[in-house]
């Protein structure tokens, strides 16, 4: 068994879950009726997709690996997530922006995956596309909503940015497991930053400058807040082994 | 003034869930539209209800997350509440009731052959 696949294939679906579950927080809690239903559409398609890549990597693993124990049965240092998506919501622009973001992101990535030699992780990022493809959308455009918009939106998405800027960049370090897996994240850098760029110039925000870096999530070594994530997502799978719906 | 707060789990409380943190961002100063939506090519579009939206754009956007989510529609219309002029009810009596003796605006008269069904 390829070790280095199947962990590339547990930080895709790790980045989309912990993206969903930090999502999932707004559910009840959106601005408006109707964004709160936005918000937690973009959830279930994240955790859908992690649901297919989990269902995958549990096949290649075998020894009773499934998709719940994947999600709920592994601690902190084992999930490969960047610390983008970890990071604790905020407030409506923190939450648009670090989406943006990360849509952007993999939006790129599931164009790479098309052309995968692996035709199933080909088939997950023909459906997932279709998904960020409006993620991308929605998000892009609240960003220029609020940063265009009153001078308390603006203030809120620019300090937004500067909180969640240094964590972009680990989305282009590869680690270990990326090398020969049929993407390049080279190639994707330009091509966000120029989406990016273009969008945060129509929000009318200042570009951030050069700044460090967080890196060490898709290695397990992540910031405080995904253990908190994960005690509270794992809760009823390791009070009670083997629950069920 | 700290506009970026941070919650962590289990530590939302209902007023600093971001939802109306100012009156202005609550919503309730955006339009109301009407949304139609055609469930199958050349059908036509069925009032689905309405939603709150700031403009035409997050209208199509907001209607497309509240009333397709269970694979409702192929194209959706909106249209701003207000642009719709609709009847007083008050008005029922003269609008409607004389319509009511006339019977023989219904095509029921005809003799139809036994082949035709379901007229």
């Amino acid at each position: 068994m390829n070790q280095k696949k199947t962990s590339y294939i547990l930080h895709l679906a790790d980045n989309s879950l912990i993206l969903g579950q930090r999502n999932s927080e707004w559910c009840g809690h959106g601005p408006v009726l109707e964004q709160d239903i936005a918000i937690t559409n973009i959830t279930l398609d994240l955790v859908g997709q992690a649901r297919s890549l989990y269902q995958y990597a549990a096949s290649l693993l075998g020894e009773g690996t499934t998709e719940d124990s994947l999600a709920y049965l592994r601690t902190e240092r084992e999930f490969l997530n960047c610390l983008l998506v970890e990071q604790p919501k905020a407030d409506w622009a923190h939450t648009v922006l670090r989406q943006f973001f990360f849509s952007t992101y993999q939006y790129y990535l599931c164009q790479q995956l098309l052309s995968h030699p692996d035709a199933q992780l080909a088939a997950i990022a023909e459906k997932s596309l279709k998904e960020v493809r409006y993620h991308v959308r929605w998000s892009g455009e609240w960003v220029i909503r609020l940063g265009d918009g009153t001078t308390e939106s603006k203030q809120r998405l620019q300090l937004a940015l500067a909180a969640l800027w240094p964590y972009t960049g680990e989305l282009f370090m590869p680690a270990a497991y990326e090398s020969g897996q049929g993407t390049d994240l080279s190639a994707i850098r330009p091509l966000w930053n120029e989406k990016v760029q273009a969008v945060l110039r129509e929000a009318t925000l200042d570009l951030p400058g050069e700044t460090f870096m967080h890196s060490g999530g898709k290695t397990g070594v992540h910031t405080e807040h995904l253990g908190f994530i994960l005690a509270e997502m794992q809760y009823m799978q390791r009070t009670y082994p083997g629950c069920e719906w | 003034m700290n506009l970026l707060r941070k919650f962590y789990y289990g530590d939302i409380p209902e007023d600093k869930s971001g939802a109306a943190v100012t009156g202005s961002a609550s919503g309730h100063d955006w339009p109301l539209w009407e949304v139609f939506i055609r469930s199958k090519n050349g059908l036509e579009h069925k009032h689905a209800g309405s939603l709150h939206a700031a403009d035409a754009r997050m209208a199509l956007e907001n209607a497309r997350d509240v009333y397709t989510r269970r694979m409702e529609g192929v194209s959706i219309w909106v249209v701003e509440s207000k642009h719709i002029t609709a009847s007083n009810p008050e008005e029922a009596g003269e609008l409607y009731e004389p319509a009511k003796d006339k019977v023989y605006r219904h095509p029921t008269f005809y003799e139809l052959p036994d082949e035709v069904n379901h007229m």
